[in-house]
């Protein structure tokens, strides 16, 4: 190994095989059978439980908990694939610890959650392992659906659509389908190219064509499809990356954590990717700490995560800001970048200091940095697309949009957090409302 | 710290803690070990006759039924007594108890029903030094085939007989463990008392198949794909073994006689309420098969801290407390009304009081759209169901009514008058004499 934390500038190989290996494990990984008997036995079996309130795809907890705990963890898998067709990815990515398990009666008890989330990891991972696709395909209707975009929203829609026996495409710019999960998540939460093996699973149901590098504006037009197609659904994600509009923001070095991460869960090696030696993320969400623990994974010696507000009003979990802490990531609060300073290539960046309302103190501070990851938010790409309010595609409860025909759902539909969960409850309802539409 | 000094039918023992005539009392290595953590006594494991002893099977012995956690919660055996030597028990067992004079050492026995069986074994065992026998007229399995065990326990004129033998043949105590695969616990008992017996000990195992294997469809343990019942122990067994122990604590004629409490005790409470229904001590197995023999120390230091709280100085204080209380259910109160009342402060909004009493009760809980559980009064019957499903001790309770205050159920006032079944208007006698 010739490189280490300590090598100056942006290279890949700062740590060792076998470290790059364990820093990139399985955050959590599968319960064993044992302790998921464990785990099983310590949910109260609730009645109108308040994680079944909290999930945003409504999965009936109490009841595949019960399941697993009689030795079925196949019919649990069911009962959470019923509702959430990627129950397997939700339980490695959703933010649990602010959803179902925030409300757990034992963590209000004991302040010790039901394990919800890894319980239903081990239950969907024993159907999936088995090779298992407990749904079946209706009749044809002969109805023709198309889906842009082959994220959980998109990928949610499709497989409900095609249970009730429509013929559905799905388009996807990328050349792999999966969205963000695929290529927005962090390396730990997804190993084992899960979301490609999800994927695959997920299609098993039939009546799905997938059409990769095609998306509205590169090989399809909104109006084409409308024609085409029966009904539209569009789960296009936030395809846009803000600007940190400050001087110097086109320097080397400066880049969007998305690619990032992206760059991370296509990598074969990942002693391949390239990472500072002073690295800052700028941002307060999931994606700026996703960034920031794994920059620090990958061997940087320092990383910060710059917010620019307290550390109450960051995007991302307690959950996340506390395994950030625990890679050794520095989180930086009440700093606005102000300049990315640097011949060429970015050497420093400098924030002032902001009040919690945003007010400049005009104190400033500058770290050294040869690698700036922003991670500021998303914005929504595509012409023509239907009527937006605040930046998102405006739509009703079942995601019908202002166009007749055409539906919308997750991060580029607004309403409802962006999460990958969130996603796959509006593709799964707008899928019905597409149904009732069609067989009316 | 309380003295725990227990003397029963004069074998006198250091704590009241012995471990019953099982697995973990059927040879030298284990009784000793025992000992050495702090048990009271033993009743060592059933002897037989002299010859080729018994054969037990070498598939699975036991089987279990498990609470949260894997808990075991009931233990089944299809053992039958000791598969070793006469001689060679006998040997040790004098050898144990040369070495620890101050612990109880009572030797189980079950020999064939006739009289010379039992005067042929007696003076063996008395060889040993040993304080006492049990005759096992308990254990419902195997033997009971071959006319001993339970099929001598069933039958209350063997109870006697057997007993009287023994007690004219032997100057050891003798106490006669009962089985309880029986429809009234006082035939035996009495029996046994009249017989002669020093002492009964209770319970012996229950009949029981504890599951079915569904893949080879046989009962478990499984024998080569055959299963046969065996006897049920551990905690699930305690409410019906307390429940015969008070009924022979209770009755006029086996008032007076001295029990020995067995089945499913597993903590020092356990131990203390069995003797507050009359027990004068002990036995254990299946907690000791559970966790090893450590748990005495909790029994010995819980049964100490609790006689020190109440203030008694010897376990014989507490003995019987509780049998007085313990009555048909024709002299309940009828005018004691209670009300269940949930702690909204300690409640974690589980909902399972709502659960149980919306689906299978009265409908007397109110849930509101944030989840606060409130009782309704005037629906209220005192069940208390409520209370045994909620996972949180002392969250839900039961309040006594004051005698004038209102029952919102009947709208009548709490009566300040004791008053039973057997005057109450409804009661068909009671009309009948009006």
């Amino acid at each position: 190994m010739t490189n280490s934390p300590l090598s100056e500038g942006i290279v890949g190989g700062r740590l060792g095989p076998d470290q790059l290996a364990d820093n990139f494990g399985d955050l959590h990984p599968r319960f064993d059978d044992h302790e998921a008997l464990v785990a099983a036995d310590r949910c109260y079996f609730c009645h109108d439980a308040p994680c079944m309130e909290a999930c945003p795809t409504d999965i009936d907890i109490p009841l595949f908990i019960r399941q697993i705990a009689t030795g079925t963890a196949e019919a649990a898998a069911k009962t959470i694939l019923e509702q959430n067709i990627l129950g397997g990815m939700c339980a490695r990515v959703c933010p649990t610890e602010t959803l179902c398990q925030e409300v757990c009666v034992r963590e209000v008890a004991e302040g010790k959650p039901v394990e919800i989330g890894r319980l239903q990891r081990y239950a969907t991972d024993v159907l999936m392992e088995a090779g298992v696709h407990p749904f079946e395909r209706g009749a044809a209707t002969g109805k023709r659906v198309a889906v842009v975009g082959a994220g959980p929203a998109g990928l949610a829609a499709a497989h409900r659509l095609a249970m009730h026996g429509h013929d559905v495409t799905v388009f996807d710019a990328r050349p792999k389908a999966g969205g963000l999960n695929e290529f927005g998540i962090a390396s730990y939460k997804s190993v084992d190219g899960f979301a490609a093996k999800e994927v695959d699973w997920l299609l098993q149901i039939g009546g799905i064509t997938v059409e990769t590098g095609k998306a509205l504006g590169s090989g399809l037009t909104l109006e084409a499809l409308k024609g085409d197609y029966d009904a539209v659904f569009l789960g296009i994600g936030l395809g846009g990356v803000n600007a940190l509009g400050v001087e110097g923001e086109e320097k080397d070095g400066v880049l969007d954590a998305v690619d990032f991460i992206a760059e991370l869960r296509q990598a074969s090696d990942m002693a391949d990717v390239a990472i500072g030696r002073d690295v800052v993320v700028i941002g307060g969400g999931m994606t700026a700490v996703d960034a920031a623990v794994q920059a620090k994974l990958l061997g940087a010696l320092n990383v910060s995560l710059v917010y620019r507000r307290g550390r109450d009003r960051m995007n991302a979990s307690v959950f996340e800001q506390d395994l950030a802490a625990s890679k050794g990531v520095r989180i930086i609060t009440n700093a606005s970048p102000k300049a990315v300073i640097g011949n060429g290539a970015v050497r420093e960046i400098e924030f002032e200091y902001t009040d919690d309302d945003l007010k400049p103190t005009g104190q400033t501070v500058r770290l050294a940095a040869d690698q700036v990851f922003k991670a500021i938010g998303q914005t929504l790409e595509g012409a023509d697309l239907p009527e937006t309010e605040r930046g998102k595609i405006k739509v009703g409860d079942t995601g019908r949009t202002s166009v007749a025909g055409v539906w919308a759902g997750g991060d580029c539909a607004s309403g409802g957090d962006d999460l990958t969960v969130t996603a796959v409850a509006e593709g799964r309802d707008a899928a019905e409302d597409i149904h009732a539409a069609l067989m009316a | 710290m309380a003295n725990l000094q227990s003397d029963f039918v004069g074998i006198k023992s250091p704590n009241p803690f012995w471990l019953a005539s099982a697995p973990p009392t059927d040879k030298e290595y284990n009784v000793r070990r025992a000992f050495e953590a702090g048990w009271g006594g033993v009743v060592w494991k059933t002897l037989g006759e002299e010859g080729p002893p018994v054969v037990n099977v070498n598939g699975p012995r036991y089987g279990a039924i498990h609470g949260a956690d894997r808990r075991l919660l009931g233990l089944n055996n299809i053992e039958l007594i000791t598969d070793r030597p006469l001689e060679v028990n006998l040997q040790e067992i004098k050898s144990v108890k040369r070495d620890y004079p101050d612990r109880a050492v009572v030797v189980s026995l079950m020999v064939p029903c006739e009289e010379d069986s039992w005067k042929r074994i007696l003076p063996l065992v008395e060889e040993t030094g040993a304080d006492g026998i049990e005759l096992n007229f308990g254990c419902p399995h195997g033997m009971a085939e071959r006319g001993m065990g339970a099929a001598v326990g069933q039958v209350p004129e063997y109870v006697e007989m057997v007993t009287r033998w023994c007690k004219a043949t032997t100057r050891m105590p003798v106490i006669v463990k009962l089985t309880p695969n029986i429809t009234n616990i006082l035939n035996p008992a009495t029996a046994a008392m009249k017989g002669g017996a020093d002492a009964v000990s209770l319970i012996n195992t229950i009949n029981s198949i504890t599951g079915v294997d569904l893949d080879v469809m046989a009962p478990m343990p499984t024998i080569d794909g055959k299963g046969t019942h065996g006897g049920y122990c551990g905690p699930a067994v305690k409410p019906i073994a307390m429940n015969m122990v008070a009924e022979i604590a209770r009755n006029a004629e086996t008032a007076n006689l001295p029990m020995s409490g067995i089945g499913g005790v597993t903590t020092w409470r356990d131990a203390a309420e069995f003797m507050a229904l009359g027990a004068g001590n002990v036995q254990v197995c299946t907690a000791a098969m559970t966790y090893g023999f450590k748990i005495v120390e909790e029994m010995i230091s819980g049964l100490s801290q609790w006689m020190d709280e109440k203030g008694h100085t010897s376990t014989a204080d507490f003995v019987g407390m509780a049998t007085p209380n313990v009555t048909d259910w024709q002299y309940l109160n009828l005018n004691h009304v209670t009300k269940a009342v949930i702690d909204e402060d300690a409640c974690i909004k589980c909902g399972r009081c709502y659960a149980a009493c919306e689906d299978t009760s009265h409908q007397a809980i109110a849930m509101s759209e944030d989840r606060v559980f409130s009782v309704k009064d005037e629906e209220c019957v005192a069940c208390n169901l409520c209370v045994n499903v909620c996972p949180v001790e002392g969250c839900i309770t039961m309040r006594t009514l004051e005698p004038g205050e209102m029952d919102e159920r009947t709208g009548t006032p709490v009566s300040e008058e004791y008053g039973n079944w057997l005057g109450h208007p409804n009661n068909p006698s009671v009309q009948a004499a009006e």
